[in-house]
């Protein structure tokens, strides 16, 4: 396992500086470095000296992947390109470019972002399997018809709707919890419920189904005969057979997304005012920083390589006849 | 389960601290006198060098003293004392510095001294930086400035704001004044130039502007320093109102320039040292940002008299008391609108602006179009405040252009055609709710120079009808079009059908309907639009290289002077040929005589009457669709006193004052929460899991 383990950290080295070469392709056909100065500096009294000061403090006035001007190497690095990529290889994501140190930002937000995106993440995971269990359990009755409807009319509906509903309904009707903001702490809780509620509410539809479907196929095997043959419950053989044998379908779209979880939600933490990474990236596009929008970019990549990596020692562990060579 | 329980009721009681479920703040904070706001994006910069947005400048003019400020209550704005303890004294020199008389012509003015005396023991915020052990100490442990245990103040002297102006042109900072006092400030293009070679010397080194003359800036004494601008310019004095102008401790600099301040994003930009009424206490523009009152503070009091009306209003009551007036505010971050309208309803926010989507719900307009709240809104206690902003909505033509451009009279009548079909008080009906007024010049009201009545009426666009303006009949519209070459919106000469080009960045859905009541004003005159929507990069691009026949643009004024709106059709500013504010890139040998000749003027008749020729010239010429003027509508909670707009003042919060009991108690009344969905929730869970036990129980024994 150590072998495969090393040789996919491997694979990640081209994988990322691919996803670099392509953001910074992307970045700058769309602005240009004097564009991102004149977003920096205003629109008011903003002078081409004062541009060309801006561009040239944080590395902009060099060419962007070529230096032909330059000798040896320095073709290659002493360009926009290799100046804003090389050290994140160290996760050292420098200052976004209005000065302020990227990482820790980043370590900053990550924490109310997760303070949403975990309590999220294992409620849901737990009401989907739940909800899907007993959709299972009641297969091919009014009540299994019931939850495939309430399912697709959950996902019909936008997650927006979700969140101004809620807030309407909890917060300004019912005066149960702060219709926005956010504490550290304990006092984070009264913040993060309704959030947290909307969260699980608006992926029921779409993961319940899912899952239904695979409980589903798992359930007509041989094996669920012979447990419901030995007499066990409906329930033990749900929970205990068909869950544990359902697990690899599972773990494909679970665990991958569990480091992602840092990255936050941007619709979410913008209505609640979490103050979470989920609106960083899109603040940074819309400030044109490149700095942040490569740092961003960067990280959801580790972080999504770090995420398949982890769904397939999982497959080890949930099914032994799984090896990793 | 069991831990996961545990922890949920933990979390549970803790958050039961016996307050409204749904305040946002801390219970502890219930009684005390804060004020409460918001603000929808987090501030670029917080350097009194470097910032010039108006959401900047909503922390900055609260945190910093600047020499003057404009009166909170006197109308037509102007400028009184802040720092200083007077205002500026001018004196004018000529070529050999020789004094002359006050009312020397201008050509024989060749410097201006202003003089300023600074109020003796004013004190800064308290700041580790100001302690001298903080500045020899290494950095381990810590991670913010409540880290360093000790804190001091020292006195404001004449000395910081000198250094401050140095700064201006600081080569690591961007100030987006350096050009405009670097053409004023005598030295300041020399000092910018040494500070540049120096900077180039050692890169890495602290630059110790004070080790550098400037001639222009001269420090007396501890109390008294002596700007010295070429020529007269009376404008100079609105600068000093703003935070470019403010007192800077150079020990602060050094401080925050300390290896390893900028890794731990402890900088200047970010945590500003000021002398004013407040401090920024807290910082995450993430979540919120906290300005609590500076306990040195002792320098000002609430102005005793103001204009007619405002004692019957009530606003004189604080009249001689302590400034500032709340001990500290609290501005939450709210990107969206509903959520912030919403908490605003709940007593959470003190004040509020109105969105398009609030604004039925909030105002009702009568049938003589006077604006007040609606009945929801007065049982809350809610009132309206309204004021025309000092700042002008424009749509500009490109005198570069071979169609609209140009000074010949078939390219005026074809603009001002257009003006005539552009109905801008529809415009502001439907897309404003009403929230401003058609401008009839670059000028809005309450700068000098506007004019109200017939005779601020623009003749080539409206009749004045009652004293009122009236729109020209789209008939004189069609003529003009017709005498300027295109009868019907066809081109006489080539029978091809007039195509107008308007470039925006209006894009998306949201902006469609504004797009398409724009195409139906051109419709009228048989005119074809061409929006050409793009991002905001392109649009400037093309403004930039000129290549554009009609834009929408916007301006606030830094000042209340006609001078900052006028310059913005200056022929030396324009865009294409001098990288200038002129965007229409108009030029007018005339109008530039005039202007050149008007803004070194004092307010006066004679002033007046040059102003009046020049709005006569920019009328028809036309080089702008002027556009409207917009009005802030802000509505305020009954708790909350002394509120008067101020569209010039950024620091009118030091003026508020919070009834903070009443506010509590209109808190609990509007907030109780609604306990029996939380019962019939946990029921049907229960009675759910109960049928199911049953069912289950049921199939286990049929098996």
């Amino acid at each position: 396992m150590i072998a495969y383990l090393i040789r996919r950290i491997i694979y990640a080295v081209p994988i990322l500086i691919g996803v670099n070469l392509l953001t910074f392709a992307l970045f700058f056909v769309v602005n240009t470095p004097d564009d991102m100065a004149r977003m920096q500096l205003g629109v008011k009294r903003v002078t081409p000296e004062a541009i060309e000061k801006w561009k040239q403090q944080r590395g902009y006035d060099k060419p962007l992947l070529v230096n032909s001007a330059a000798n040896g190497t320095a073709k290659l690095t002493d360009t926009v390109f290799w100046q804003k990529s090389a050290s994140m290889f160290v996760l050292d994501f420098g200052y976004s470019d209005d000065g302020r140190s990227i990482g820790r930002e980043i370590t900053k937000r990550m924490g109310p972002s997760l303070a949403i995106a975990l309590p999220t993440f294992l409620v849901g995971l737990v009401v989907y399997v739940s909800f899907a269990l007993l959709m299972t359990l009641f297969r091919a009755t009014a009540l299994d018809m019931a939850g495939v409807a309430l399912c697709v009319l959950l996902m019909s509906v936008s997650g927006l709707f979700y969140i101004i509903g809620g807030q309407f309904v909890v917060s300004k009707l019912w005066h149960l919890v702060p219709i926005s903001g956010y504490a550290g702490g304990a006092d984070s809780f009264k913040f993060v419920v309704l959030p947290i509620l909307i969260g699980v509410m608006g992926g029921v539809g779409s993961s319940s189904r899912w899952y239904r479907t695979i409980f589903l196929e798992e359930i007509g095997k041989d094996y669920v005969r012979t447990a419901r043959a030995k007499g066990l419950s409906e329930l033990r053989v749900l929970f205990t057979h068909v869950l544990k044998n359902a697990m690899i379908p599972i773990l494909t779209g679970v665990v991958v997304v569990i480091p992602l979880l840092f990255m936050g939600s941007l619709l979410t933490e913008s209505f609640f005012g979490i103050p979470g990474l989920g609106s960083y990236t899109i603040d940074a596009i819309n400030a044109q920083d490149f700095s942040v929008v490569r740092a961003m970019v960067f990280l959801g990549s580790v972080l999504y390589i770090v995420g398949l990596i982890l769904t397939d020692i999982s497959y080890t562990v949930v099914d032994p006849r799984v090896r990793l060579q | 389960m069991k831990v996961l329980f545990s922890v949920t009721l933990c979390l549970l009681l803790a958050a039961c601290d016996g307050g409204l479920w749904n305040n946002p703040y801390p219970t502890a904070d219930d009684g005390k006198s804060i004020l409460y706001s918001a603000f929808t994006e987090r501030p670029k910069h917080l350097d009194p060098a470097q910032a010039y947005s108006e959401n900047e400048y909503e922390f900055l003019a609260l945190v910093y003293a600047p020499p003057l400020q404009y009166h909170y209550l006197k109308r037509p704005y102007q400028l009184t004392p802040l720092a200083a303890s007077v205002l500026p004294t001018v004196s004018y020199l000529d070529k050999n510095r020789r004094p002359l008389p006050d009312k020397a012509a201008v050509e024989r003015i060749v410097y201006s001294v202003y003089e300023i005396r600074i109020k003796p023991g004013m004190r800064y915020q308290p700041h580790p930086a100001f302690v001298p052990a903080n500045s020899l100490r290494k950095l381990d442990g810590i991670a913010s400035l409540a880290d360093f245990a000790a804190t001091a103040t020292r006195e404001v002297t004449a000395a910081d704001y000198a250094y401050q102006i140095k700064r201006l042109v600081h080569p690591q900072l961007h100030t987006p004044i350096a050009g405009v006092m670097s053409e004023y400030i005598v030295g300041l293009k020399d000092y910018a130039a040494a500070l540049q070679a120096a900077s180039r010397a050692h890169p890495d080194g602290f630059l110790d502007l004070n080790q550098y003359p400037l001639s222009g800036v001269e420090v007396v004494d501890d109390t008294t320093y002596r700007i010295t601008v070429h020529g007269k310019y009376p404008q100079f004095a609105y600068w000093l109102a703003m935070p470019f102008f403010s007192p800077m401790p150079q020990e602060v600099e050094r401080f925050y320039a300390l290896p390893g301040m900028k890794e731990r994003n402890l900088t200047l930009d970010w945590w500003p040292v000021g002398s004013g009424p407040y401090y920024l206490s807290e910082n995450d523009p993430n979540r919120r940002m906290v300005l609590t009152k500076n306990p040195y503070y002792d320098s000002e009091t609430y102005p005793s008299e103001g204009e007619a009306g405002d004692a019957e209003a009530g606003l004189l009551a604080d009249a001689g008391k302590a400034l500032p007036l709340v001990d500290s505010i609290v501005f939450s971050l709210e990107k969206e609108t509903i959520p912030y309208w919403n908490k605003f309803l709940q007593g959470y926010y003190d004040a509020s602006a109105i969105s398009s989507d609030s604004f039925d719900q909030a105002v009702s307009v009568g049938v003589s179009g006077e604006a007040t709240v609606s009945e929801a809104m007065q049982v809350q206690g809610i009132v309206l405040n309204t004021a025309v902003a000092t700042s002008t909505m424009y749509t500009g033509f490109n005198m570069l252009d071979p169609v609209t451009g140009g000074n010949s009279e078939r390219a005026r009548k074809l603009r001002r055609a257009i003006a005539i079909a552009m109905d801008f008080e529809e415009f502001v009906s439907i897309f404003a709710n009403g929230r401003g007024i058609s401008a009839q010049s670059p000028i809005p009201p309450g700068i000098f120079g506007h004019r109200e009545g017939c005779t601020g009426i623009n003749s080539y666009v409206y009749d004045c009808v009652k004293g009122l303006p009236q729109r020209k009949p789209i008939a004189e519209a069609k003529r003009l079009l017709a005498e300027a070459g295109y009868p019907g919106g066809v081109e006489a000469k080539t029978g091809q059908p007039l195509v107008i080009h308007f470039d925006t960045t209006a894009t998306g859905m949201g902006n469609k309907s504004r797009l398409d009541w724009l195409r139906k004003q051109f419709d009228k005159l048989g005119v074809q639009l061409d929006v050409r929507s793009t991002d905001y990069n392109r649009f400037q691009d093309k403004i930039r290289r000129g290549d554009t026949q009609m834009y929408f643009f916007g301006w606030n004024a830094d000042y209340p002077d006609p001078e900052n709106f006028f310059f913005l059709l200056h022929g030396p500013q324009g865009k294409v040929k001098f990288s200038g504010e002129n965007a229409s890139n108009y030029s007018e040998p005339e109008f530039d005589r005039l202007f050149e000749q008007m803004k070194n003027m004092d307010n006066s008749p004679a002033r007046q009457a040059i102003i009046d020729q020049m709005q006569e010239i920019l009328r028809r010429d036309s080089p702008w669709l002027w556009g409207f003027h917009p009005k802030g509508y802000v509505l305020q909670h009954g708790w909350l006193h002394n509120i008067k707009p101020n569209i010039m003042a950024n620091n009118k919060l030091k003026y508020w004052r919070v009834d903070a009991a009443q506010r509590d108690a209109k808190r609990r009344e509007w907030n109780q929460p609604v306990h029996w969905p939380l019962w019939l929730g946990a029921g049907l869970v229960l009675m759910f899991a109960g049928w199911m036990g049953w069912v289950l129980r049921k199939r286990d024994e049929a098996r």
